[in-house]
Order: structure tokens, then C-alpha cells, then sequence
């Protein structure tokens, strides 16, 4: 591991300045490939809370919406309850095997395309390279003293930085209350504090984070490499120097004059001047990667220019390496992605979600849950009966007022009565219609006569009376007097 | 000590320990590291000067913002009686009836009346409102036996004016002889009315004793307590023949009572709480569970309307005491 050098790579000192990074512009597959996912995922930002999905008169038109207040998570035709939470357990740990599939198969390309940091920092490089050239222009100008001109084309750049700040920051509230609404709120002054303190907090992070820590971010601030490199073993692939290929480095010139001497690199360091972290790829595998692959978009377009085969930097697992140091040809890449540990992945990852969309299927949007009163247990009644009473929750889980039929059963001599009513409607049943999208507390008597066991249990149970239907019941208990 | 020395494939200084041939590289932290820190430092001086923090020697540094814990409570308080203010004056403007049959006044009504419930009447009728335990001569509040009646006009007048409040003319008064002490049965003829009770509330069978108690309990009882020791609810005279006992129904405990008699006291809260209030712990005890159908308004000696007829139905029940006295 001799050849590993610490991207902390230092002058003395216990505190390091951070050194510039001006990646340099490259264009190759890769980097069209990270062009479009920033698309991607850049329009699912901002599109989503705008779409619409009608849910009838009772609930939001908003297609993906947090609801805090209400404790609703809308998404499209699904809505999640909190006691239903454990979906969204189901898909946060989805989200973890899936990130264990993908480094275990392609390494840290999670961090070098999709996360958030990447995306954004990318959208402000390229901001940079629009108003300041490209990398030699940037590093001119940086060590440039400052000046009227040098000071506009900051003051430019930091503006645009922070409109698009603003715009991150602004578009994540949306997906906390009605988008339309909200917007019209916050032109004029009169969305909640929460919403302006949010668009604050974030666009401060957005402008700070992607315009200026970058890969800081990425090297100190953040466990996912720690975690992701972890996870990493010899068959995953990752961005790869081949350096039984390239070294000994030459220019073309000497390599020419010696054939045979030196390997296919050209020493040009364009690999490591279009690396957003800053690194030299070609002291091996090290944390400052993100796996972000422009490196090998650079080295392909050099390889090209001086005629030589492709590849030199390239996605390659360790084990692979060691093959081809010994001349043997590398592992098909579906073979390195089709293993064991990738399908064991997979396996995990599909069956929480074939689980999470079985219980989708099959869940019920009706719901009764009682609970006895405690204090007191019981109460003697003057004809000699006793009553118990109990807390009891209907949830109705539609979008629309429900007639609901709550019964009781397995009760001998029992009768029960609402809070709200009187004895003398006692019955084994009664009707009530749930609000929509509600949950609906009542207190229900429930007397039976005083011969019977201490604890006795019944059935409180609720059923739907429109076409969809549905039913719930909870068992509880009825309790007597201990003397008996 | 090992000498701090330049790590050769890293170029970074070593700490200049070594464990076992380990040696820690003394890897520098990024400069904003540091400058955040800075950051943290200066933020908690801002804050030391801006809110209270310093402990002296009697209270703490007031702050430069004036914020105290207290008077954030203040605040929220204020906010919160404010925010409480129209539903509490609806509730003080709606008869009682009404606000029982508004659901939304009625819930704010028993979470209101609730709250004053644990913080006044707990101490005699319990947390649960059952009267603690059976016996106590406590009330039990959720069954469906009342003294003085369980629709809203009565328990409100109940909770306004009290039970058997000497100095107050409206109190609901009553006074049960004391037979036994002052003589007026002899230990047999207690025994024997005791017996007369607990053979009409289903404890016992009929025999010798208790028939000689039904022509006791028809010259000294029934006048309060009704012929059959049906109760009467407007001299507070319990109901005898069911099976709730206020004060036990066995025989100990009925001969205590025939003997020395009981004489249960309320305090009057209607000049210790607001109406308001008092309104809400009316509804909130009358949603208990033994809560009454008021009867029609007319025939309801309860209303406040008619609470001017409560003097003399409180002057009554000193009759059949004297009268029972020879
Ligand atoms: S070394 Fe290559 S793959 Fe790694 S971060 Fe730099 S450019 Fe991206
Ligand atoms: S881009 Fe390729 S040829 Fe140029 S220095 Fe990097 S590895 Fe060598």
C-alpha cells in the first residue's frame, strides 16, 4: 500500500489549507451519462410537487405531498398513515441495500452521479466554467489580485450560485404543502416562518456546500465513503489506473525515441485536471474518489489523440488488475456484476419490496383499535350490573365519510352505548358515519351483568356498510369486581 | 518519545508515537474545520451575553434579550387564553343543555371540566371519579345513582352551591337523625331497621327481625327515604333498595349509620371557580356515565329558575327529624 498517498498529502501543520480544485472540462460517454442524470434527477426535484392527482373534495390534489400537519404522506394514489410508517422504514432500507447492491457492483457511483452534493456541485462547476473559462482561465484568475474586473465576475458567479441556491431551497417546501399555493404565499410575505427560515437554511447549505467546500464535503464531512468503501471488495469495479499499462510514464516524444521502454501514459495530467476532488487517480484506489469516471473520459480522448488503445484508466475490479498484470484477460463485466454478493443483494432488495407491495395490496382502510379505561376498571351500577368503558379509535382511512357499524359479540347479557348517549339505547351495535380521512375517538359503555367470570373477553369489532366494505375487530376485556 | 519524523509515502509528519512499530500520522484537519470551530466559540459568547448564562451568586446573568424562561411561559400562556377565549365565552353564553348537545362545545366542555376535576375534586371523589373505593362515602360520580339528581341542573346546582353548607341559605341540606345515639331506636330496633334495609336491597332474606324493621323504618324512615326506601332525590335521601351503598351496606356499616348517622359535606364552588368552569365540571361529571336525561324544565325543581323553591325543600327534612323525636 506503499504507493497510496493521503489526499491530506501536507506541508506541516495541524490545519491544511483547502487547495483549489478547477476541473477542467471533458466530454466522453461518462460525462454525457452524469449530463443526463443531473437531468434526471434535477427535473424530479423540481417537477414532482407540481404535479397533480385528484383525490376528490377531502383530500390534497398535490401528487407527492408530506403533509406534517395532518401526519400524511401522499404519493400519487398511495397514502401513508403514520402507523403505516413501516413502509417508509421498508423503502429507507431499500434505499441502503440498494446503495450495498450498487457499490458492491460499480463502487462509489452512487456519490459520483446521483447524490446531491455531486449534482450540485456539478451545476455550479459548470456555472464557474460559464462565466470564469475553463480550468487554466480559473486558476488565472484566482491568482489574480483583486480588481473591478476580477470582483464582477465573482460577484456574477456568486449570484448565480445563489439564485440557484434559492431555488433549491425553495423547491424542497413544496413538497410540504400545496405547491400553487404556497408559491402565491411566499411572493406575497405570507407563507409560514417555517417556509422562509427552510428556503434560508437550505439555500445557505446549497451555496456554501456546492460552491465552495465541494469536495470537502465529500472527503471529511460525510460517512458514506467510509461506510461505501467499506463495502467495496475485489470483484467490484471501480475506476481503475492501470498502471502495469501506463508506467513507466514517458512523452510521446521519448516513448518514440525508445520504443519498448515505457508504458501507454503520457504523463499529460489530464486525468487528474478534470477530477472534481482533486486527485490523482493514478496513486491507486484512494477515499478522495467518487468513482465519477471523467478521468477516463479524459484519458480515452488522450489515448485516441496519440493512437493508442483505450482503457488505460477504466472501470476494473482488484482482481482483475491482478489478471491482467499477468497478462490474462480481464472478467467479462455482466460476470463481475452477476455475482454472488450482487444477486444476494438483489434477492434482499426485490423481496422487501415485493413485501412492501403485497402489504400495499392487501391493507385495509378501515381500522378499530379500544382500549379499556383504567381508572376506574369498573363501576357497580345500582341494579347490581357493571359497566366498563373503553377508548376506542375508528380510522377510516379513505377519502371520503364512511357509515361504519361498530358491534360488539362473545359478551353474555352485554350491551353497549356511546359516550354521547344514554342506556336506555343500549344495544350489541350502533352506526356512526367517520369523517374522511379521519380518525375518529368515542368512548363506548359497555354494561353486562354482574355473574360472570373476573375478566371475560370480547370482540369489539367495525365494519364498513358501503360497497367497498371492510372490517376490523380488537379483542378486549370486560372486568367484574374481584369478590365474586 | 520516539522523534517526530516525515512518514516517507505519505510525506506527512508522524505524531511521534509509536505502539508496537505503529506509528500515527499526524494527518492535518481541513483549515474550515478550524475556522468553524472559531465560529462555535464566538456563536456561545453572542449567546452568553444575549440570554441568561452565567450563574451568580443568587440568580444567573439576565441577558441582554430580557428572554426568561418564565415569561416565555407568560407568553404561551397568553396565547394560549387567548386562543381559548371565544369557545370559553360561547361556553359562557350557551345554557347548559345546548352546550351538551353541540359537539364541539361539549368536547371542549369535558377536556375543560376535566382538567378543573384533577385539579379540585380529585381529593375526595378520586382521580377516577368513582369515589375512590365503595364505602368511603365518597360518591362514586360514573354510576347511576344520584343523592340529589344526575341531570345537568342538578349536578351544576350541586357543584354551585354545595352539600350542607351551614352558612349558605341555597346549600342542599338535610340532616338524618341519629337514631341510635339520641335514643331514638334502641339497639334491638337498630338492629332490626338494619335488617328491614339490607332485606329490601336483596342482601338478605326476610325474617322476624327485618318484619319488625318494616313497621320501624314506615314510622321513622320512610318519610325521607320513601315507604318502599325508594330514595327521595330533594332531600338527598339515597335510594335503599338498590346496590350501591354510599357509606357500605353491611350490617356494621348500616348500623353505624343508623346510629350516628352521616352527614356527607360538599363545598360550594360557585364563589371559588368562574361560571365558566363550574358549567364545564357540570357537563364533564355528567358525561361520566351516569349521566341523567334532564327532565322537562317545567317540573324540574333543580333550575336555576327555580332554585328559590330550594330553601324550603332544604328547611324539610329538619321535619321529619323533629317530628320523629317524641
Ligand atoms: S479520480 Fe476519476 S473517477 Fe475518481 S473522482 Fe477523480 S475523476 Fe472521478
Ligand atoms: S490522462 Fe491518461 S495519459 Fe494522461 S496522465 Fe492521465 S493516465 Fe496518463
Amino acid at each position: 500500500m506503499n504507493d497510496i498517498r493521503d489526499i491530506t498529502d501536507s506541508p506541516l501543520g495541524q490545519y491544511q489549507k483547502r487547495k483549489g480544485v478547477f476541473p477542467k472540462a471533458v466530454d466522453g460517454h461518462f460525462r454525457r451519462l452524469k449530463w443526463a442524470i443531473m437531468l434526471i434527477t434535477l427535473g424530479v426535484y423540481y417537477i414532482t410537487p407540481w404535479l397533480r392527482w385528484d383525490r376528490g373534495p377531502y383530500a390534497p390534489d398535490q401528487a407527492v405531498l408530506v403533509d406534517l400537519a395532518h401526519r400524511r404522506f401522499f404519493m400519487f394514489g398511495i397514502e401513508i398513515w403514520p402507523h403505516e410508517f413501516y413502509y417508509v422504514a421498508g423503502l429507507l432500507i431499500m434505499a441502503g441495500i440498494g446503495l450495498f447492491l450498487l457499490t458492491s457492483a460499480v463502487g462509489r457511483a452512487w456519490c459520483g452521479y446521483a447524490c446531491p452534493q455531486t449534482v450540485w456541485t456539478d451545476l455550479f462547476q459548470h456555472v464557474e466554467r460559464w462565466i470564469d473559462g475553463d480550468r487554466n482561465a480559473q486558476i488565472r484568475l484566482n491568482n489574480a489580485p483583486w480588481g473591478p474586473a476580477k470582483l464582477a465576475r465573482r460577484l456574477t458567479k456568486w449570484g448565480v450560485w445563489l439564485a440557484i441556491a434559492v431555488a433549491t431551497g425553495g423547491a424542497w417546501i413544496f413538497y410540504f404543502a400545496d405547491a400553487p399555493t404556497l408559491a402565491a404565499d411566499l411572493f406575497s410575505g405570507t407563507a409560514p416562518y417555517v417556509a422562509y427560515f427552510t428556503i434560508f437554511i437550505l439555500t445557505m447549505t446549497t451555496f456554501i456546500f456546492g460552491g465552495f467546500m465541494r469536495e470537502q464535503v465529500c472527503i471529511y464531512m460525510c460517512p458514506w465513503p467510509r461506510i461505501q468503501t467499506a463495502m467495496l471488495d475485489e470483484q467490484s469495479l471501480i475506476v481503475t489506473y492501470k498502471n502495469w499499462r501506463g508506467e513507466p510514464r514517458a512523452s510521446v516524444k521519448k516513448a518514440e525515441a525508445h520504443p519498448g521502454e515505457f508504458g501507454d501514459c503520457i504523463d499529460c495530467n489530464q486525468c487528474v485536471a478534470v477530477c472534481p476532488t482533486g486527485i490523482d487517480i493514478r496513486e491507486g484506489p484512494q477515499i478522495g474518489c467518487i468513482t465519477c469516471a471523467l478521468c477516463i473520459d479524459a484519458c480515452d480522448t488522450v489515448m485516441k489523440q496519440v493512437g493508442r488503445p483505450r482503457g488505460l484508466i477504466d472501470y476494473a475490479t482488484l482482481a482483475d488488475a491482478e489478471q491482467e498484470k499477468q497478462g490474462q484477460p480481464a472478467t467479462p463485466v455482466l460476470k463481475t456484476l452477476l455475482r454472488p454478493r450482487t444477486l444476494i443483494y438483489f434477492g434482499i432488495w426485490s423481496a422487501i419490496g415485493l413485501g412492501l407491495l403485497f402489504m400495499l395490496g392487501n391493507r385495509t382502510r378501515i381500522d378499530i383499535s379500544a382500549q379499556q379505561e383504567r381508572n376506574p376498571i369498573y363501576v357497580l351500577l345500582s341494579d347490581g350490573d357493571v359497566r366498563n368503558a373503553y377508548t376506542v379509535r375508528l380510522r377510516n382511512m379513505e377519502n371520503r365519510p364512511r357509515e361504519m357499524e361498530v358491534s360488539m359479540a362473545g359478551l353474555s347479557g352485554g350491551r353497549m352505548w356511546r359516550g354521547e348517549d344514554t342506556e336506555a339505547n343500549a344495544a350489541d351495535r350502533f352506526v356512526l358515519t367517520v369523517a374522511p380521512d379521519s380518525v375518529q375517538k368515542l368512548t363506548i359503555n359497555v354494561v353486562a351483568p354482574y355473574e360472570g367470570q373476573q375478566r371475560d373477553e370480547f370482540a369489539l369489532s367495525v365494519k364498513a356498510l358501503d360497497q367497498q366494505g371492510g372490517s376490523d375487530s380488537h379483542d378486549v376485556v370486560f372486568e367484574r369486581p374481584e369478590s365474586q | 518519545m520516539a522523534k517526530q519524523r516525515i512518514d516517507e509515502p505519505t510525506g506527512t509528519q508522524t505524531v511521534g508515537h509509536e505502539w508496537d512499530g505503529i506509528e500515527e500520522l499526524n494527518t492535518p484537519l481541513p483549515r474550515w474545520w478550524l475556522w468553524t470551530f472559531y465560529a462555535t466559540v464566538i456563536f456561545s459568547i453572542g449567546y452568553c451575553i444575549a440570554y441568561p448564562a452565567w450563574p451568580m451568586i443568587d440568580s444567573a446573568t439576565k441577558g441582554a434579550l430580557g428572554w426568561t424562561s418564565r415569561g416565555q411561559l407568560a407568553d404561551e400562556m397568553a396565547a394560549e387564553a387567548r386562543r381559548r377565549g371565544p369557545v370559553m365565552s360561547a361556553i359562557a353564553a350557551t345554557p347548559l343543555e345546548d352546550i351538551a348537545a353541540n359537539a364541539e362545545l361539549r368536547q371542549v366542555a369535558i377536556n375543560g371540566g376535566a382538567a378543573a376535576f384533577r385539579a379540585n375534586c380529585v381529593q375526595c371523589h378520586g382521580s377516577g371519579a368513582d369515589g375512590i373505593r365503595p364505602g368511603s362515602g365518597y360518591p362514586n360520580l360514573r354510576d347511576d345513582e344520584w343523592l340529589w339528581g344526575g341531570d345537568l341542573q342538578s349536578i351544576h346546582f350541586t357543584l354551585v352551591h354545595g352539600i350542607r353548607n351551614p352558612d349558605h341559605g341555597e346549600t342542599r341540606m338535610s340532616l338524618m337523625p341519629a337514631f341510635g345515639r339520641d335514643g331514638i331506636l334502641d339497639a334491638r330496633g337498630v338492629q332490626d331497621v338494619v335488617s328491614h334495609v339490607r332485606t329490601i336491597s336483596g342482601q338478605e332474606r326476610a325474617s322476624a327481625a327485618s318484619a319488625r324493621g318494616t313497621t320501624l323504618f314506615e314510622a321513622n324512615c320512610a318519610v325521607c327515604h320513601g315507604a318502599a326506601g325508594e330514595g327521595n332525590r330533594t332531600l338527598g335521601a339515597p335510594n335503599l333498595t338498590d346496590r350501591i351503598w354510599l357509606y357500605g351496606g353491611s350490617r356494621q356499616a348500616l348500623t353505624q349509620t343508623v346510629t350516628n348517622s352521616r352527614q356527607g359535606v360538599m363545598p360550594r364552588w360557585g364563589h371559588r371557580l368562574d361560571e365558566t368552569t363550574v358549567k364545564m365540571l357540570a357537563i364533564y361529571v355528567h358525561s361520566l356515565g351516569g349521566g341523567e336525561a334532564s327532565p322537562p324544565t317545567s317540573t324540574n325543581p333543580q333550575t336555576t329558575a327555580a332554585a328559590a323553591a330550594a330553601p324550603a325543600a332544604a328547611a324539610a327534612p329538619a321535619a321529619p327529624a323533629t317530628a320523629a323525636r317524641p
